[in-house]
């Protein structure tokens, strides 16, 4: 068991097996199960924004409209077409896809900063559509009494602590996709792509067609966060699709550390509290956590656990030097330096890459 | 017809407003490299500011742009020294998020101090015109005088006076201009004073016709955003073309097919011509 001996892997386990208790201090009070669930949501919203921006390097302004498509396709199918949950929650997800591999494809023809605007654009075209067009959204009286998922015999998806899990589990699974991904070959190209365009393209990579492919991905992400939303919640507004969600879910991304595998989960678990705490004073809350952000994109670009890891790589540099010398070979054996840097590859990358000046 | 007079009146009237916030934030683009997403907040607070000289101190109407617009200045440099000085080096979405932090942080100052409710600036010209049997407010016609004349004020510091050709000078080419004795951080301050001083201008101005509230920046925002995208970032004649082509399509859209798609109207011709040009219309050659 190799890989629990990384301490990285061994916190994101950590961090899951904290969330996955959390039903055993809260089970009773279903307010708290309730903000907590939610906060999983997003943080599935979160990790397709984690493969955009994290690892890609683009920063797409859209995710809140997607996941509001997701919310909105899961809502209305359930309640004025009554449909089952999982058969609106697939056509959610494939759909948000859909649209977000078209929108891709005009999207991704912009660059830097033209991307990030012209995907705000989309985000903001998306919520305009779902606030105003009345006979198919409801505008602002939003969609009652949204289905819960249907458990057969087995669960009852009413219960809390079922969705709790439900949702959770689907969590696991984009932890996963994310980790597979980041290990893989696709992961190494998306970050040769943050670090540098030009020079993705000209080693081979296919730019175009990964951007392409990452931005279908996060909101493939958007459209599962927003369905599973829609259920939790059980009443949706257009305040799911705004602008504000989208920028909700930059700073939980921010907080937790972009391009890192738990980041965006401990993240969103640590804003939503903040905000939760906050809660007294919804409209100020920003008057703290504005210059809270400011100050960590100055200070700490790397997030809560861009940073941890930054720690854990130095402590294992440390380490091997120190163990090079006790064996009295000299740290230049070529094989095991190799060795240590094939291992470390993974997870150096993205701190050399982050602190790349553009 | 009358109504189509009517219309295109209000409608050069909005593109003057756009057109004042967009020349800002198009000129902060061109020096600092940053779309400055907190200028929709800039314009808000410089509402704000505004209001507060005219009700609550009761200074003339003049007067109290005058002194918000010199306080937004102040606010715009400390902005600038603030948050994007220190990030200067970091990758381009940093300033972005930065920039949200600070949007987020004034919209909630704005809240705390003025209320979330809408508010009222009662319109000190009253009065209109007729011109061509079209009935066009005085207010209105206040607004397109003084956003041409701000514009050629404007015009004339950026190309003549010594200051304003540094901001020229660095949007050409920041280190060559380094070397020959400007300096870009106070350019940079300078720029980003003077475009929350325009956005101030253009907020005192339309802010009688409109009501006020924490949020009135948000619409602007996006909007003059996909003004200075379509005429191409960092382009002075693409921001003003740009503001005045939308500002009148989303008028005629509004009253000819319906107040929702005049609110898209700005999007839905930013999707199509960035599905032709990517690069805008008017883009100059933007060094990287």
């Amino acid at each position: 068991m190799n890989a629990l001996k990384n301490p990285r892997i061994l916190g994101t386990l950590a961090v899951l097996l904290i969330i996955a208790l959390t039903p055993l201090a809260f089970g009773d009070e279903n307010y708290i199960m309730r903000v907590i669930t939610v906060g999983l949501c997003s943080a599935i919203a979160v990790y397709g924004m984690n493969i955009i921006l994290g690892f890609t390097g683009q920063l797409s302004l859209a995710q809140g409209g997607f996941f509001g498509i997701g919310a909105y396709t899961v809502g209305l199918l359930t309640t004025d077409f009554d449909w089952s949950f999982w058969q609106a929650f697939l056509v959610g997800v494939v759909g948000t896809s859909a649209i977000g591999y078209l929108c891709g494809l005009i999207a991704l023809r912009t660059k830097d900063e033209y991307f990030a605007i012209f995907t705000m654009a989309i985000g903001f075209i998306i919520y305009l559509t779902i606030s105003r067009w009345e006979s198919v959204t409801h505008a602002h009286s939003g969609v009652n009494n949204v289905k819960f998922p249907e458990g057969g015999e087995l669960v009852d998806f009413s219960n809390p602590t079922a969705m709790f899990y439900l949702v959770f589990i689907i969590l696991l699974a984009c932890v996963y996709v994310t980790y597979a991904i980041r290990r893989s070959s696709v992961g190494r190209t998306l970050l040769t792509i943050r670090t540098s365009e030009d020079l993705a393209d000209a080693i081979g990579v296919n730019v175009g067609l990964s951007k392409q492919l990452a931005f279908a991905a996060s909101a493939f992400f958007g459209g599962i966060g927003g369905g599973l939303y829609a259920s939790v919640v059980g009443f949706i507004g257009p305040d799911a699709a705004t602008v504000d969600k989208t920028f909700e879910f930059l700073m939980f991304i921010l907080v937790g550390g972009m391009g890192t595998v738990a980041g965006p989960l401990v993240g969103t678990m640590i804003v939503t509290f903040l905000f939760e705490l906050f809660q007294d004073f919804q409209a100020y809350r920003f008057i703290v956590l504005g210059p809270i952000i400011i100050a960590l994109v100055i200070f700490a670009p790397r997030g809560i656990v861009g940073y941890l890891g930054g720690f854990i790589d130095k402590r294992a540099r440390k380490r091997r030097i120190g163990s090079a010398r006790k064996d009295g070979s000299a740290p230049t054996s070529s094989s095991s330096s190799a060795d240590a840097a094939g291992h470390r590859g993974a997870s150096a990358d993205t701190i050399t890459t982050t602190e790349e000046k553009k | 017809m009358t109504l189509f007079i009517q219309q295109l009146f209000n409608g050069v009237a909005l593109g003057g407003v756009y057109c004042l916030a967009a020349i800002g934030l198009t000129l902060v683009f061109g020096v600092l490299r940053i779309p400055n997403l907190a200028h929709g907040s800039l314009y808000m607070l410089g509402a704000y500011v505004t209001y507060f000289f005219l009700t609550t101190v009761g200074v003339p109407y003049v007067a109290a742009i005058g002194i918000a617009a010199l306080i937004l200045f102040v606010l715009g440099v400390l902005l600038e020294r603030l948050v994007f000085h220190p990030l200067r080096n970091s990758p381009h979405t940093h300033h972005m998020i930065a920039a949200i932090g600070a949007m987020f942080f004034f919209q909630a100052v704005a809240q705390a101090i003025w209320g979330a409710d809408f508010r009222r600036m009662e319109t000190p010209i009253s009065g209109s015109l007729h011109i061509l049997g079209a009935e066009i407010s005085a207010q209105r016609i206040v607004i397109i005088v003084t956003a041409v004349v701000v514009l050629s004020l404007l015009t004339w510091f950026i190309k003549r006076s010594i200051h304003g050709q540094t901001i020229e000078a660095i949007e050409q080419d920041r280190t060559g201009s380094a070397l020959v004795g400007i300096n870009p951080a106070m350019v940079s301050m300078l720029t980003l004073g003077l475009s929350a001083l325009l956005v101030t201008i253009a907020a005192g101005l339309v802010s009688p016709i409109n009501l006020l509230s924490p949020t009135m920046g948000d619409s602007l925002n996006l909007k003059v955003f996909a003004i200075i995208i379509l005429g191409g970032l960092g382009s002075l004649p693409g921001a003003i073309v740009g503001s005045f082509a939308l500002a009148i399509a989303e008028t005629m859209t509004s009253t000819y097919i319906s107040s929702a798609v005049g609110e898209a109207v700005a999007f839905i011709v930013l999707v199509a011509v960035l599905a032709i040009k990517p690069t805008g219309l008017f883009a100059k050659a933007v060094q990287r």
